[in-house]
């Protein structure tokens, strides 16, 4: 038996689109625009002004408190705006336009480092915030605070699930990068003092579990290589420190309230490159994907990059797109506009057509049960949708809606089609 | 929408795709299921039991219809649930009655089990079994007289449990199969009196295998169910305690198909599956306590609407415990 959590459901993966495609570098964009908002926390506080000249990885935008993170330059140029534009997430957001001078000039902080191992784990950490890592899973954390932790934590699990349908950036990394996102553990285990380290991979993905078991191998590391069953939503943190380790973060907690700090294996790579390299988090791997994408592709992307430039070197579309996602097709963000730049949590671009939309017609719920079924964490999500529906807000705080992590199972399975996730958020937006 | 760049980018709340599964689909899938044992009835007991089930479909089916216009609601006929309690219906009442019984049953299942309560996903009692109580109460004569199987001229034919009730209740303690001259063998392939869907248990287990293998069923309910009434006969129906013939209880009466096909009807019972559990034995135990002490020889109809009514209690109190909330 694979060890897994309860609750959840096996989705189909759609990851053949560009599971075999090899990661590539998108070219040199002309223009980039970084929001100064890309992680969970304070935006960054700006520190160039229209007309600077700034370079590859200099940094423009500083932390402005604990839980906030560095912002640097993703191309060498010229400062030509500093204004609102698109985001994925927040809609509108303060952003700097750097014109590219074509050169990519790196700036001259960025150096590679010779003796990583006598570097203070104070000094670890302090790279890593100064190199504004954050969570490259989807939530952008910042991977700083992570780090830091006010308790001793036992366990590191590793996050190589990528159990969202149709994204393969994660795997491309763990087939192509095997041996530095293993020394970027190693990095992370020695920050954190753990004596357990498991990396948590899905079972439909057994070329990355081989791969990272054979490099482990050959390294003679203590790390643990964890087969998970495939099951949406077996990458969310809760479910997997339950599949793992078989704790239970309690309600309203964090993964450090019991012992664990879990980081995505596309993070734990920037986390090597940046104290090895010294590289700051100014480009990441995306997946570019869907049936009408006409060369779907795994492409790494500066910061900044306007999505409709990664989708016009995957040679467009077959038919006119329906529907631009950020992210997977279970919680990414639905876009208005090819014109949003790559944050630092774009983990993909999936587009749809006409005919690939869900056509939701929505009815009563007929109390099937199967959104309980699916849970993973064992809530109601039927009584929250009826409670959403009818407006019955009070109520509704009865069923424990701040548990809900979003991750749209219970929606995926409804046959009457229910918008249970759109109830849920509506009834958290207007609880808080 | 927005418009931009020539292009239309539809924008809602994740998640983006979905199952394909509907609710028209998995009543469709129920309805299939139920047609075996149609098929087999009518075999058993004539085609007039084909006009039988079509007049309760056309009544079912016209009462939603006009029902949605009146009220002027879309329209819900095709989303197989009027059919499928029009179905239910007809295999409530004895085969070789009147066309009208069902047509009726199935217009008092829709009207006053269904609509009144706001149609489907907001009726408290299973509708079928609405518009069977209803039958029952009001034209009791015709609704308990049972032709013979494989024989349309013989007019009547008790059913094994009233014969078994009748023959207990005379303390004329002959063994069970003596009493009712009916072979296991026979009940389990429908031949005997009763209702047009609960002839052929066969024909209804397959149904129901077919619909616990595609998950639109769960074995809570109906093995619960069973189980409970099993024991309940095994312990009380014989001479003394514990020699009850339980085996004929199962095969008897409505309890097949009560327990694979009405008592799992997803909105009138408990949603969790610790729930469906305790209805299940709950309803067992009804029907063990009216089929030995009741007025009637079947209970099986009163037991899940007596288990329905208590459904939101069992929702409100069996709630799975909380992911973190130990």
């Amino acid at each position: 038996m694979l060890q897994t959590f309860p609750g959840g459901k096996h989705i189909h993966g759609f990851k053949d689109f560009s599971k075999d495609k090899q990661i590539v570098s998108l070219p040199l964009p002309s223009q980039v625009i970084i929001p100064l908002s890309q992680h969970t926390g304070k935006n960054s506080q700006l520190i160039v002004k229209q007309g600077d000249k700034v370079k590859t990885g200099q940094k423009i935008g500083e932390s402005t408190g604990f839980i906030s993170s560095c912002i640097h330059s993703s191309i060498s140029g010229t400062v030509s705006k500093i204004a609102e534009y698109n985001h994925p997430v927040i809609g509108r957001c303060q952003s700097v336009v750097v014109d590219s001078d074509g050169n990519d000039e790196l700036d001259s902080s960025i150096k590679s480092r010779q003796n990583v191992e006598s570097l203070s784990n104070d000094k670890l950490r302090e790279i890593v915030k100064e190199t504004g890592i954050v969570g490259l899973g989807g939530a952008a954390f910042p991977t700083h605070v992570k780090l830091s932790p006010p308790k001793q934590i036992d366990t590191l699990i590793i996050n190589g699930v990528e159990c969202e349908p149709y994204l393969t950036c994660d795997f491309r990394l763990m087939l192509e990068k095997t041996k530095d996102i293993l020394r970027g553990v190693l990095i992370l285990k020695k920050i954190l003092q753990t004596e357990a380290v498991y990396i948590g991979i899905e079972e439909d993905k057994p070329e990355a579990i081989r791969a990272m078991r054979n490099k482990i191998v050959q390294m003679k590391l203590p790390i643990t290589v964890v087969p998970l069953k495939a099951k949406y939503p077996q990458g969310a943190e809760k479910q997997l420190i339950k599949a793992i380790v078989d704790r239970e973060v309690p309600a309203g907690k964090l993964p450090l309230d019991v012992g664990v700090v879990v980081s995505n294996v596309g993070t734990v790579l920037a986390v090597y490159e940046a104290i090895y390299d010294g590289k700051p988090l100014y480009e990441r791997v995306v997946t570019v994907t869907g049936k009408i994408v006409k060369e779907p592709a795994n492409l790494r992307v500066r910061v900044g990059t306007k999505f409709s430039e990664l989708i016009a070197y995957c040679g467009g579309t077959t038919q006119v797109p329906a529907k631009i996602i950020m992210g997977g097709p279970m919680m990414g963000l639905a876009q208005c506009s090819e014109d949003v730049p790559v944050i630092k949590g774009t983990s993909g671009i999936l587009i749809f057509s006409e005919d690939e939309l869900e056509k939701k017609n929505e009815q009563p719920c007929i109390r099937c049960g199967r959104c309980i079924d699916v849970c993973p964490m064992n809530m109601l999500p039927y009584a929250l949708s009826i409670c959403g529906e009818n407006e019955r807000f009070e109520r509704a705080s009865k069923y424990t809606p701040f548990d809900c992590m979003e991750c749209g199972a219970c929606t995926y399975v409804c046959p009457a089609q229910r918008r249970i996730v759109e109830y849920i958020r509506l009834i958290k937006a207007v609880l808080k | 929408m927005s418009k931009i760049a020539g292009i239309n980018l539809k924008v809602s709340s994740s998640p983006h795709i979905h199952s394909g599964e509907t609710t028209t689909k998995i009543m469709w899938t129920v309805f299939f299921c139920l047609l075996p044992s149609g098929f087999m009835s009518i075999y058993i007991f004539g085609l007039s039991t084909l006009w039988i089930i079509l007049s309760a479909i056309l009544g079912a089916v016209a009462t939603e219809w006009c029902c949605c216009t009146v009220q002027k609601k879309a329209l819900t006929v095709s989303d197989g649930s009027a059919v499928l309690t029009g179905l239910l219906v007809a295999y409530n009442v004895p085969p070789q009655s009147p066309l009208w019984l069902a047509f009726l049953g199935s217009f008092v299942a829709i009207l006053f089990g269904k609509i009144v309560f706001g149609g489907l996903g907001f009726n408290i009692f299973n509708p079928a079994l609405i518009g069977r109580v209803f039958l029952m109460a009001s034209f009791p004569v015709l609704m308990t007289r049972w032709p013979a199987p494989l024989n349309v001229d013989a007019v009547t034919a008790p059913t094994p449990l009233a014969i078994f009730k009748d023959g207990f209740s005379q303390n004329n303690m002959l063994s069970a199969g003596e009493m009712i001259n009916f072979s296991y063998r026979d009940l389990f392939l429908g031949f005997r009196g009763g209702c047009i869907g609960e002839a052929c248990v066969l024909a209804l287990i397959l149904g129901a295998a077919f619909l616990i293998y595609k998950k639109y069923i769960s074995w809570h309910t109906p093995l619960s169910y069973i189980t409970t009434v099993a024991v309940f006969a095994w312990v009380f129906a014989g001479e003394g305690f514990f020699n009850g013939d339980f085996l004929m209880h199962i095969l008897s009466g409505g309890l097949i198909m009560g327990a694979f096909y009405m008592a799992t009807d997803y909105v009138t019972g408990p949603i969790t599956k610790k729930g469906q559990l305790i209805f299940g034995i709950g309803c067992g135990i009804i029907t063990g306590i009216i089929r030995l002490w009741g007025g009637y020889p079947e209970g099986v109809s009163y037991s899940i609407l007596i288990m329905n009514a208590a459904t939101p209690l069992i929702d409100r109190f069996v709630v799975p415990k909380r992911f973190g909330n130990m």
